[in-house]
């Protein structure tokens, strides 16, 4: 790829008119920074056909572009080895349609999902994804980033109501797929490849949603555990019992901290000790029905040897403990000098082995671990892979640790292996991610090569970052493939590459 | 077909898996759609190992080769366009795991639908997607064409059941994508295979997820005197943010033909009913029903009836289920369509359809899922009669463009299939289809799984590529001849 040089800014200026949304300017370009390095200029389309512009440009004079939104989630990212251009699709933030009556709407993808959720609240409907970096992320980087909600138990991820997409592809052209409609099976769903895609298929320029009415009164329950097995087995048996809860979460100690501290109003969180595992729903209904989940939700903790329970019927507190649940990841990042977080893949009823494990890791290698188990989604794992609690998160991993690091990488997949699930990386110092998203693309090797064949149909000319992670490959001289030759899984030009992990990285379009 | 094809798939399946003579291949030119098309043999295969070998062996011989479950469609999505093999999953039909702890099952795709749910029951466990078909279409079949039915409304569509599969792509790769797990990371490529239409991949194996049966389950039928009631009923349930775990609506004309034949209740002078049921824990489905209520007799609902035990609910579930078979009594040719519109669409949208069909000369009857908005006007036609069968047609198409205009897609739920492709441009760019089939390609390079199928002629791949191999060439090219009555199976 060639580099961003003054002439190109200036002859994109000229293909995009006088108002100058090609800007080089140092300083701003650090914004974009993913792990340390920046990109040479960054773009501001105001459309999405200026957006297509940019990459029909980008594809001619070979510059590699990654996608962002508000740049919450760059770190989940994997490090660039080549970052032209910053495309900042902040300014698609337009409505394009919203049916209350069909509870469809359709917005670009630089919305702000707070700025969403409050436009759908005036008509007493939401959008159930409250994901962490909530008050700043957009629409399109929450989807590219495939982070999933606590709401996840009622309502889904974002394959569940994700209607439909319009997108940019490698080629600069504009793609539709899907629809407005809830229910539709015309032409493949190609909007679902977006979702956890990170930026390296397509710009993904307008996302079109069902919308879902705002629950009734909502109440919340928290127990306390002496240990992870009764915390999980009650779960177990809220899970295949009649209740239905919004949200299901198990969190040991370390997780609950999260909770720690008042709110602003006058009611409390509750005070939580540092010894037990807690399980925290939600749930939301009519007067019988939150009566009916209280007394079912506290019957089957007891049966549990749940000790201090607690009903959350102040919606300040409650309001309060959800949003901190939401940002756990964030949390973690700023509480663990050098955080890893790692999401581990397992069905439910595996939960409890694996706590098993990860606890023992813990304790062996003396580790402090974060564990949240949701009841209808993954494990999200966090620790520290900092011997002294000191610096930041930005601080350098000494060198003793990092054989630490990577036994807790490998410790991490084999537990996922066993139990047939998968890990993922979220985030992790900049020193060990290329080293973690190797040591997890080790389960994910016959999907890497269909990943491969996807990447290619998307983004033929490999403007996008790949799924491998540091290395973005070269362009191969033949950069006008015939698109409807056969995508070969390896193409021989990546010889010499490093590993590559095919585990997205889960963002770059944030 | 090569004679020699014809041994060697004999020599790897038997020769009682492997269907040639023109009377039996007479059987498989049909699916649940109007189309018709002769695959020049049929094989049974029983395990994935035979499903590679016949794969190989298509590649060989370069036969197109098209997969197919127990042909309930209504798309045109399981028959062999261009000939060819046509492989029936109908032997692969084991559940081969069933996990209550974690509510999932793994089963060969020639598992009938019903026969999963049927299994669990005892565990208080279902398999929500429940298409009209479910007593006979296949859960590989569900997953090619991504298939709903009436409880999709709350439960979601079979894509949003499906954990992981295992398929052969037509390069011969066999690939494995999901887990048992919910979220593999990387793309999703699940959500790409569901709902491909068998253009992309031969399903093996499929890992669905199994969903606690409800507490409690309260079924209402509200009788109305006019359409225009009803479908305003429907928009205020869904504006009012009410999710049954069924909205059906049945116009009073069909209905009459429907208690003619079911005897399930229903009135004879009704301008429409809805088919209302509502699911969950006690209290919800106490408050949930109330509310319903209210607001049908808002809408001037002449009488809301609540089905008082299970018997009563399984008939009206029974009129409803059968009710293209009850059509299939008076009219010889039956065309379903499956066109979706925005839920706030739907009094205009069915004024319409009864314009269309006073401008066309037919009766257009109208039972479908109202409650997410998926149509299925059903026009009845003459098949002896060519000039009708051609009217019937446009006034399909007319109904279809009237969908798209107000907003809408082409199909909900019975996919595109030959039916669809050619409406295919309504919705979607050059541009769009060129992508479309750069991912087509990517996993069906040669197009010679299934083709002919989802793009419109001209637009798809491999259409020139094929070397022509039947002898006798398949009858159908769209809405070219008419074709026999629809099976009584529809969604």
């Amino acid at each position: 790829m060639s580099a961003v040089t003054d002439s190109a800014v200036a002859r994109l200026e000229s293909v995009l008119g006088s108002h100058a949304i090609f800007v080089a300017k140092a300083a701003n370009r650090e914004l974009y920074a993913i792990d340390g390095v920046s990109p040479t200029a960054f773009a501001k389309p105001a459309s999405a056909e200026q957006a297509a512009e940019i990459i029909r440009f980008a594809a001619k004079e070979k510059l590699s572009v990654i996608p962002v939104g508000a740049r919450t989630k760059l770190f989940c990212a994997p490090t660039p080895a080549r970052y032209d251009v910053a495309l900042d699709l902040t300014a698609l933030d337009d409505v394009a349609h919203y049916d209350p009556a069909d509870l469809t709407v359709s917005v670009g993808a630089g919305m702000p999902l707070a700025k969403l959720n409050t436009m759908l609240r005036e008509q007493n409907q939401f959008r159930p994804l409250l994901v962490p970096y909530y008050s700043h992320a957009t629409i399109g980087g929450t989807i590219a980033a495939g982070l999933d909600s606590p709401l996840r138990n009622a309502y889904g991820t974002p394959r569940d109501f994700l209607l439909g997409a319009e997108f940019i592809d490698g080629n600069g052209a504009q793609i539709k797929t899907g629809g407005r409609v809830v229910k539709n099976v015309t032409g493949y769903d190609l909007h679902k490849l977006l979702i956890g895609s990170c930026g390296t298929l397509a710009v993904i320029t307008r996302l079109n949603f069902r919308t879902f009415p705002t629950p009734s009164t909502t109440q919340g329950f928290l127990a306390a555990f002496p240990d992870y097995k009764s915390a999980l087995s009650a779960r177990h048996k809220i899970i295949h019992s009649p209740l239905a809860p919004l949200t299901l979460d198990v969190l040991n100690a370390q997780a609950a901290r999260l909770f720690d501290g008042h709110t602003n109003g006058t009611a409390a969180i509750p005070e939580l000790d540092g010894n037990h595992w807690y399980l925290f729903a939600e749930f939301s209904g009519n007067e019988d029905l939150l009566a009916r989940y209280k007394r079912e939700l506290a019957e089957i903790a007891e049966q549990c040897q749940a000790g201090d329970m607690h009903i959350i019927d102040d919606s300040a507190a409650l309001a309060a403990m959800a949003a901190r649940l939401r940002e756990s990841i964030p949390h973690f990042r700023e509480h663990f000098a050098a955080a890893i977080v790692v999401k581990l893949a397992l069905p439910p009823a595996q939960h409890t082995q694996a706590a098993t494990v990860l606890q023992s890791l813990g304790d062996a290698a003396k580790l402090p671990l974060a564990i949240i188990a949701r009841a209808s989604g993954p494990i999200l794992v966090a620790t520290s892979m900092q011997s002294e609690h000191s610096a930041s998160e930005q601080a350098p991993v000494s060198p003793a640790d990092l054989p630490i690091a990577s036994l807790f990488a490998r410790e991490i997949l084999t537990l996922a292996r066993s139990f047939g699930g998968r890990a993922q990386l979220i985030s992790a110092p900049t020193q060990i991610k290329a080293r973690y998203r190797a040591i997890f693309s080790e389960s994910l090797a016959s999907e890497r090569t269909l990943a491969k064949r996807i990447k290619s149909a998307f983004d033929p000319n490999n403007l996008f970052p790949t799924l491998d992670g540091p290395a973005v490959p070269s362009i191969p001289a033949k950069s006008e493939t015939s698109p409807r030759a056969p995508q070969e899984p390896e193409p021989a030009s990546k010889k010499g590459s490093p590993p590559s992990p095919p585990t997205p990285p889960p963002s770059t379009q944030s | 077909m090569d004679s020699q094809l014809l041994r060697d798939l004999k020599s790897l399946l038997g020769s009682e898996a492997v269907l040639h003579r023109p009377e039996e291949l007479m059987l498989y030119e049909y699916d649940g759609s109007v189309e018709v098309a002769r695959p020049n043999c049929v094989v049974f295969p029983r395990t994935t190992a035979d499903v590679l070998a016949i794969v190989k062996l298509a590649n060989q011989y370069q036969t197109p080769l098209v997969g197919r479950g127990a042909g309930t469609g209504l798309s045109g999505g399981a028959l062999a366009r261009k000939g060819g093999i046509l492989a029936v999953f109908s032997r692969m039909n084991r559940i081969l795991e069933i996990d209550i702890e974690n509510q999932r099952a793994t089963v060969q795709p020639g598992v009938v639908n019903a026969d999963l749910s049927a299994a669990v029951a005892n565990a208080g466990l279902h398999f929500a997607p429940d298409p009209s078909s479910q007593k006979a279409c296949t859960i590989g079949g569900n997953v090619s064409e991504n298939s709903g039915g009436p409880h999709t409304l709350a439960y979601g569509v079979t894509t949003n059941h499906v954990l992981s599969l295992e398929a052969v792509l037509p390069t011969g790769e066999l690939i494995r994508i999901g887990s048992s797990a919910l979220d593999s990371p990387g793309y999703d490529l699940l959500g790409l295979f569901v709902g491909s239409e068998g253009t992309l991949a031969l399903i093996t194996e499929i890992t669905v997820k199994l969903t606690r049966l409800p507490e409690a389950v309260k079924t209402l039928l509200a009788i109305f005197d006019t359409l225009d009631d009803t479908t305003e009923t429907v928009v205020d349930i869904t504006a009012r943010g009410i999710t049954p775990a069924a909205c059906e609506m049945l116009d009073g004309w069909t209905l009459r033909v429907i208690e003619d034949y079911i005897h399930a209740g229903f009135p004879m002078d009704s301008g429409a009913v809805l088919l209302l049921e509502v699911e969950g824990m006690l209290e919800a489905v106490t408050a949930q029903s109330a509310v319903i209520d209210e607001i049908c007799r808002a809408h001037k609902a002449r009488e809301v009836r609540v089905a008082r035990d299970d018997k009563e609910r399984d008939l009206l579930w029974k009129g409803r289920k059968n009710s293209f078979g009850a059509l299939g009594r008076i009219a010889s040719g039956i065309y379903v369509l499956d066109g979706v519109i925005p839920r706030s669409k739907l009094p205009q949208t069915l004024r319409r359809i009864q314009e269309i069909g006073t401008q066309f000369g037919f009766n257009i009857g109208n039972v479908f899922h109202a409650g997410d908005g998926n149509l299925h006007p059903i026009v009845l036609y003459d098949i002896r009669d060519n000039e009708q069968f051609q009217r019937a047609m446009k006034a399909s198409a007319e109904i279809i463009r009237y969908c798209v205009e107000v907003g809408g897609s082409l199909t909900g739920e019975h996919g595109i299939g030959m039916e669809k492709s050619e409406l295919m441009p309504l919705l979607f760019s050059d541009a769009d289809f060129d992508f479309m089939r750069r991912v087509h390609d990517a996993f069906n390079p040669k197009c010679s799984l299934n083709p002919g199928k989802v793009f419109p002629l001209g637009k798809g791949c491999g259409e020139t590529r094929l070397k022509p191999h039947h002898v006798q060439t398949p009858k159908s090219e769209p809405a070219s001849a008419p074709a026999p009555p629809a099976p009584v199976n529809a969604t």
